[in-house]
């Protein structure tokens, strides 16, 4: 019986993308709609030649890894796809020659910005999210995913998400709100995937044989619920038409901007930060074998964090439209977040405490380490930037960037290349990474990588800063755009390599995982493999 | 009053005072009496039933082993 509605369901899907195709008024709908099209029908042919064929048993005790592994490998894949699509931005803008003629409009900066962002936050990040809260759900709960098939749904419905979202960006589909540009559509398909992973996670929480809820899925839970109700605040907005991409935002001039950083600011901090932290909690204690220094501090790290950074939006709209009060709100807020966020660090960090010595002989903890570093550095950084006179100096500037990316290839990526490390071999059933050595490459690369991006982000950002408020004796600008521009040729070039460094570690890391999956035979099963 | 008004004298008087009442009492709940056993407990959790559901770990045989593998 279930079949059949399913059936009815993909058939009429299938029906009105296809007159959607038709019927699109631009090119980016009409292309999602062909590949709407094509995925229900497969589904519904596929769902057809199950129908009244006998049922094949579906395991139901022991642990869903099969999600799990499918997650590892969508996140190297779009590690290394949005890495790559950072190194191409980059040096477009250091040679902007790069945008080639024969390209455009489809391969210009200003589409595959979008598409970079995306794919490290979302598609690398959010699989990485995805894959490491059902393990740790899992084994925190001491229960089998809640849901049945519905974490499959979970992954393939994210993984579509980013599909959509990235090939609107190339064809020109976007609602201009940074970290928020998929249109309409997409963001209900989001919302309904969501609201599954949310089902799934909690369903899994309810079903718990431990008594306590461990305080990684304290995180992740708040980071799928506010995740959540970001998303559908800001993305209130009216279609044009139902057969068009285009839509109208429901709010207007600074209310707009106020959500938007709202949202903007809250992605860092729920979706980067607590999610994460989520992940660090489980797997820092994991791999240093020993649980985490104090589990105290972990709670009011939690309550505090998620108390304070609900309100630090506003920094991102010092000297705007948005009253004084507001911006100011902001600030005070983003320099108290300081102290949650050097809480966890140092929970994070001291959990380590009578196993340094695994720095000098383990890879995976050396990852974890360093992205904790970075972690507070980034959290030093950042509310030193939202003061409203440093910001004066930064905002606008490539200082930013290089903040956003100290966090997020330091802290994210680092963090989520351990996490990698740590489940690839378990996942698979074999003892250890197939390389060792790689992995200590990778990481030497990462961070040297990191150091150069950081670095010359910090002297081209205070250099655009200090040229564009330099004043003569008149009170005359001293300097054009265009100067600063070519004054930061040679750190945007450094950048570009330090991007090409990072890149090459990721590329190691894919090769890494793909022997480990291919090589050898399977050891001794570490972790819920279910011998074939 | 508009609704603008009304709810921002809400927010800054008792939702301000309601959350940080909250907040003190999460921070006043982690360190009452008894609470060092349960979070010795909780915080061993990444310990077990990492194989399957209620498999037995301990953390120093476990990584032992892991670490010997490693190196």
């Amino acid at each position: 019986m279930g079949n059949y509605i399913k059936l009815v369901v993909l058939g009429i899907i299938t029906l009105i993308a296809a007159i959607a195709a038709n019927w699109g008024r631009d090119i980016a709908y009409v292309v999602h709609a062909v590949i709407i099209m094509i995925i229900s029908g497969y589904l519904f042919l596929r769902t057809l030649r199950q129908t009244d064929e006998p049922i094949k048993p579906v395991a139901t005790d022991g642990y869903m890894d099969d999600v799990v592994r499918a997650g590892v490998i969508a996140t190297t894949f779009w590690g290394v796809v949005g890495f790559l699509v950072g190194v191409v931005i980059a040096f477009q803008l250091a040679f902007p020659a790069l945008n080639f003629e024969f390209l455009q409009p489809f391969g210009n900066f200003g589409r595959l910005r979008p598409l970079h962002t995306s794919a490290v936050i979302f598609a690398f990040g959010g699989n990485a999210l995805i894959m490491s809260s059902f393990y740790i759900v899992q084994r925190t709960c001491g229960a089998r995913l809640w849901g049945g098939n519905l974490s499959w749904f979970v992954f393939w419905g994210y993984n579509l998400f980013i599909v959509l979202a990235a090939t609107g960006y190339l064809l020109g589909a976007t609602q201009s709100k940074e970290y928020a540009e998929p249109e309409w559509y997409v963001d209900i398909w989001l919302t309904i995937v969501w609201v599954a992973f949310l089902a799934v996670y909690l369903g899994t929480i309810f079903k718990r044989k431990e008594k306590h809820i461990y305080v990684a899925n304290w995180f992740l839970l708040s980071f799928i619920i506010t995740v959540a109700m970001l998303h559908i605040v800001n993305n209130l907005s009216i279609p044009v038409s139902i057969w068009g991409s285009k839509s109208v935002q429901l709010f207007a001039g600074v209310q707009d901007a106020m959500t938007q950083w709202w949202y903007g600011h809250n992605a860092v901090g729920f979706f980067l930060t607590a999610g994460f932290l989520g992940m660090m909690y489980y797997f820092v204690p994991k791999q240093a074998g020993r649980p985490v220094y104090s589990y105290k501090l972990s709670i009011i790290h939690f309550w505090a964090l998620i108390f304070l950074y609900i309100w630090a939006g506003p920094h991102h709209l010092h000297y705007t439209a948005l009253p004084d009060w507001a911006s100011t709100l902001g600030m005070v807020f983003s320099i108290i977040l300081w102290m949650p966020s050097w809480g966890g660090m140092i929970n994070g960090l001291m959990t380590l405490q009578g196993a340094w010595d695994k720095l000098r002989t383990d890879p995976i903890i050396r990852m974890f380490v360093i992205s904790l570093a970075f972690y507070g550095m980034s959290t030093f950084e950042g509310p030193m930037m939202s003061i409203r006179a440093v910001n004066s100096l930064s905002h606008y500037t490539d200082w930013t960037i290089g903040h956003v990316h100290s966090g997020a290839l330091g802290w994210n990526g680092m963090i989520t290349f351990g996490a990698l490390y740590f489940l690839a071999p378990r996942l698979w059933g074999k003892e250890s990474m197939y390389s060792m050595s790689a992995i200590n490459w990778h990481f030497w690369l990462a961070t040297i990588g990191i150091i150069l991006y950081a670095a010359s982000m910090w002297v081209t950002g205070i250099m655009e800063g200090l040229m564009w408020r330099e004043v003569d004796a008149n009170g005359f600008l001293v300097n054009s755009f265009a100067d600063t521009v070519s004054a930061k040729f040679p750190m945007l070039v450094v950048r570009g390599l330090g991007g090409v460094l990072y890149l090459a570690g990721a590329l190691i890391m894919a090769w890494n995982i793909f022997m480990t999956i291919k090589g050898g035979a399977r050891q001794k099963a570490l972790v819920g493999v279910t011998t074939a | 009053m508009d609704t603008y008004s009304i709810l921002r004298e809400i927010a800054d008087s008792w939702v301000l005072l309601a959350m940080t009442l909250f907040f003190l009492g999460v921070i006043v709940w982690a360190f009452r009496p008894g609470s060092k056993s349960v979070h010795a407990e909780t915080a061993n959790i990444p310990f077990r039933n990492e194989v399957s559901p209620g498999s037995v770990e301990t953390p120093a045989s476990k990584d032992a082993s892991i670490k010997e593998l490693q190196s």
